[in-house]
């Protein structure tokens, strides 16, 4: 390996984006952490040719109007920063909305996170009157389904499969807190508001939060 | 686990229309730089608003200049507003929801001042709808102390009088300092409006429309703008400052990409290449350099504290700094280790600008945009564009060869004296570029060629010419489009209804107020945009208010003729612009006032006091070496 190569570091970073920047897109998030970075003086290492760019990969997009609790990012960095010296510095850049859960070395020669990801689990508030039975009946009725045909953008496709879970996780005032976890990578990507719209609660949402992505590991991919 | 109550704390009528419209991080503020203060304890409350979409708005650096200024002062806090979007407007009034600042969402109708920035007539009724949807009355004479105080600033002030029913007072000329006489004003007499009004007429450069009557002849032209209180002069010079004062660092970054998504420094303002046509180097005069030194260290600072990754270097004519290419040179050597990169908004037409683009486009040569503005030499001696047809060749052959694929050309149709043969030279001046870029090129190379329709602006050597007639307008326009065409040519153009209305709103009087009330009641709003604009809402307000739009386009106006704006000055005085209209006629060409003698345009006259001091010496203006004649 190169000397230069050699100092060159991957960081993985475990960051939430919170209700203050919920509505702002996956390109506006990659936008704002690129600028955070720079402002915190991060030697990120730029891609070479025409036009440079800086590497940052961010696991999975999350929808506009959604929360992240624990998002994923790689950042590759031109030489080495101490895990520790990268948060105290980048910190201080992060508008509010936008938390530094963790920080840690990755192996550079890892496959890329988008590659990795096989599911994304979701909380959802769903504001109703219905009882828990009547929720939970509803939602057996989704997941006792075989096939749930739908269509994206004018093409059809089964979103039973996408499905790994669904379950009533809470009770409250207003209504209920939904999970499911939904499968993201080659077979398609499940996406909240398609199952929320087959349990025809879809008007209902008040909130949704992404509380946690799912990867396979490296090992499973030989 | 985040509380359940913590994801519904927020769920108010924002999270009920947010998720239903396009890009709604235009709406919900909390920006990197952007400058929270607390209500209850700061005195003056200043919405600076941007009369188009957020994007837009966030581009502009008057509002920049402004929210910095008045954030430092103590007592103010100052908060943005842009126009909302079609379909957040619907969702808004539907759900009852008052248009608010991105800063603390408070209502608009709260705030004490409300300043607008106006630097397009298309835009006046999107001023209109905010004021609606803040709930706050159009008409000036309808509201009072207890209702904010509204502003007007911006390059439209040269003609206010279009927007008098709606605004209590303009700006006329540059903000930084008068900004801070109106603050002063505004902690003596607070509500009380009368007052104010009063106090504000006597401070140089604000024009406040209330205090004027206009009074017209039977023919429809202005006989008089008659002020009709003792503090209301009959003459309202713009304000300038004397040299540029610092420009702001700690700049609000957007989410949302803005449409010049940059970091931005003016280095200079003003210009003076005086090209008639130009309303801005008329009235931005004189021109003002920032120090070199100032620019760099400002341009350490910007980047740092906001991590854009371009920084654009603004004014109206950036190849004509005196220092351009050392400037250029000293912020690459500074900045491009960080991969920032250096851009330029436009380019003089020779082989500098060409090594220049080259320094700071390097490797990646996205494109190279030029203005020759008409196609013979002729016509551009007419308008005062002194660039010969070899230097646009040679400039052509000089991008061409060092690599860049594609140029664009800006040209103007409806040019005075223009005739068939000058229209006919865009095209053969275009194909001749095409042509030495395919020789060095090949197939590859690409002309992009916009023709827009030029449009007599006030406070111009041009401003009593007519906009062409329609027809032929779209005879020239017909012709350009069987003339370019074919590989490695693109033609766009301006539609005529735009242009009518442009021309009419700019040159209209205070009668026309009414016109814009009925259009905006009839639904027009952001008329900029070609997707959005129904001319047809127009022409009915125009006819139902029984008024004719050619009467202010398309007539010819005698030199003699009260015109409506003026009662504005913009220190370039009107035996001047008539010299060089003259001037014009006889296909005589003016030079640089840093070339050549001073011509006297009455910049130096007016601020004569102003001009004593040492400063001078960086104002691009010769000295005086013979009277004014």
């Amino acid at each position: 390996m190169r000397q230069e190569q050699r100092r060159q570091q991957r960081l993985r970073i475990t960051f939430a984006k919170g209700e203050e920047v919920k509505y702002i897109s996956h390109l506006d998030v990659m936008r704002l952490w690129e600028r955070a970075l720079r402002r915190a003086s991060i030697p990120l290492l730029y891609s070479k040719g025409y036009n440079p760019r800086p590497k940052i990969s961010i696991a999975a997009p999350l929808a506009v109007g959604f929360t992240g609790k624990r998002e994923l990012m790689d950042l590759f960095l031109e030489r080495t920063i101490a895990p520790l010296d990268f948060a105290a510095s980048v910190r201080k850049q992060l508008p509010t909305g936008v938390t530094l859960a963790e920080v840690e070395e990755a192996y550079p020669a890892l496959p890329s996170l988008q590659s990795q990801v096989r599911s994304a689990e979701y909380r959802i508030i769903v504001e109703t009157q219905e009882t828990p039975a009547e929720i939970q009946g509803r939602l057996g009725g989704l997941l006792r389904s075989e096939h749930l045909p739908r269509q994206r953008r004018g093409k059809e496709y089964d979103l039973r499969p996408l499905i790994e879970d669904l379950w009533l996780a809470e009770k409250t005032e207003e209504g209920c807190v939904l999970r499911m976890r939904l499968h993201a990578g080659e077979q398609g990507t499940g996406r909240p508001d398609e199952v929320l719209a087959e349990l025809r609660l879809k008007d209902s949402v008040r909130a949704v939060q992404r509380t946690q992505l799912y990867f396979t590991s490296p090992k499973d991919t030989a | 686990m985040g509380s359940v109550l913590e994801m519904t704390m927020n769920y108010n009528g924002l999270d009920s229309v947010l998720p239903g419209v396009t890009k709604p991080a235009r709406y919900t503020g909390g920006e990197w730089n952007s400058v929270v203060k607390d209500w209850d304890e700061t005195e003056i409350k200043v919405a600076l608003a941007y009369p188009d979409v957020y994007e837009v708005g966030m581009s502009n650096m008057a509002l920049m200049i402004l929210y910095d200024i008045l954030n430092n002062e103590e007592d103010v806090l100052a908060e943005r507003v842009y126009t909302p979007w079609l379909d957040m407007e619907q969702a808004m009034r539907a759900a009852d929801i008052h248009l608010y600042t991105l800063e603390t969402r408070h209502p608009l109708a709260e705030f004490d001042i409300i300043g607008f920035t106006l630097p397009y007539e298309l835009n006046y009724t999107n001023v209109l709808n905010m004021l609606d949807l803040a709930q706050i009355p159009l008409l000036a004479s309808e509201r009072d102390g207890t209702h904010p105080l509204i502003i007007g600033g911006g390059s439209g002030t040269y003609n206010p009088e279009p927007l008098s029913d709606f605004f209590d007072l303009f700006v006329i000329g540059e903000g930084e300092e008068v900004i801070l006489d109106v603050l002063h004003l505004y902690r003596e007499f607070g509500g009380d409006k009368h007052e104010l009004l009063s106090g504000a007429a006597e401070i140089e450069g604000i024009y406040v429309p209330s205090l004027y009557e206009v009074h017209y002849n039977r023919n429809g032209t202005v006989r008089e703008v008659r002020p009709t209180h003792p503090k209301a002069g009959p003459i309202v010079t713009k304000r300038i400052v004397d040299t540029l004062p610092p420009t702001p660092t700690k700049v609000v970054v957007p989410y949302v990409e803005a449409i010049h998504d940059r970091a931005m420094i003016e280095i200079q303002r003003g210009c003076t290449q005086g090209c008639r046509f130009c309303q801005a180097g008329m009235i931005y005069r004189p021109l003002r350099e920032r120090p070199l030194d100032e620019i760099v260290t400002t341009a350490d600072e910007l980047l740092s504290v906001t991590g854009y990754e371009e920084l654009a270097l603004l004014s109206l004519s950036s190849c004509n700094y005196g220092r351009i290419e050392e400037l250029v040179e000293t912020l690459l050597a500074r900045h491009s280790p960080e991969h920032t990169s250096i851009s330029l908004p436009s380019l003089r037409m020779d082989s500098f600008s060409v090594k220049l683009a080259e320094m700071f486009q390097g490797r990646r040569k996205t494109g190279l945009t030029f203005a020759p503005e008409a196609g013979s030499e002729r016509l551009r001696r007419v308008i005062n564009k002194l660039i010969s047809h070899e230097d646009i060749l040679s400039t052509a052959q000089a991008a061409y060869s060092r690599g860049w694929q594609r140029i664009k050309l800006y040209f103007m149709i409806g040019l005075p004296t223009e005739t068939m043969e000058d229209v006919e030279a865009i095209a053969a001046l275009v194909k001749t570029v095409r042509d030495i870029g395919r020789r060095q090129r090949g197939k590859k190379a690409q002309v992009n060629v916009s023709v827009a329709t030029f449009i007599p602006k006030p406070h111009t050597p041009f401003q009593w010419l007519p906009l062409e007639e329609r027809s032929r307008l779209e005879e020239k326009q017909a012709l350009l489009r069987r003339l370019i065409r074919g590989r490695g040519l693109k033609l766009s153009w301006n539609d005529p209804d735009t242009s009518l209305l442009e021309a009419a709103l700019s040159r209209g009087d205070r009668r026309l107020g009414r016109v814009i009330q009925d259009a905006w009641r009839r639904g027009a709003r952001f008329d900029a945009w070609t997707e959005v604009f129904e001319p047809q809402r127009w022409w009915a307000a125009f006819s139902a208010q029984g008024l004719d739009p050619s009467f202010y386009a398309h007539r010819e106006r005698p030199l003699e003729e009260t015109l409506p704006w003026d009662h504005i000055s913009s220190g370039v005085s009107r035996e001047f612009l008539i010299s060089e209209y003259e001037r014009s006629l006889r296909e005589e060409t003016t030079i640089d006032c840093r070339e050549g003698p001073c011509r006297a345009c009455g910049i130096l006259a007016t601020f004569s006091t102003d001009a004593q001091t040492a400063q001078k010496a960086l104002w691009g203006c010769t000295p005086v070496k013979e009277t004014p004649g």
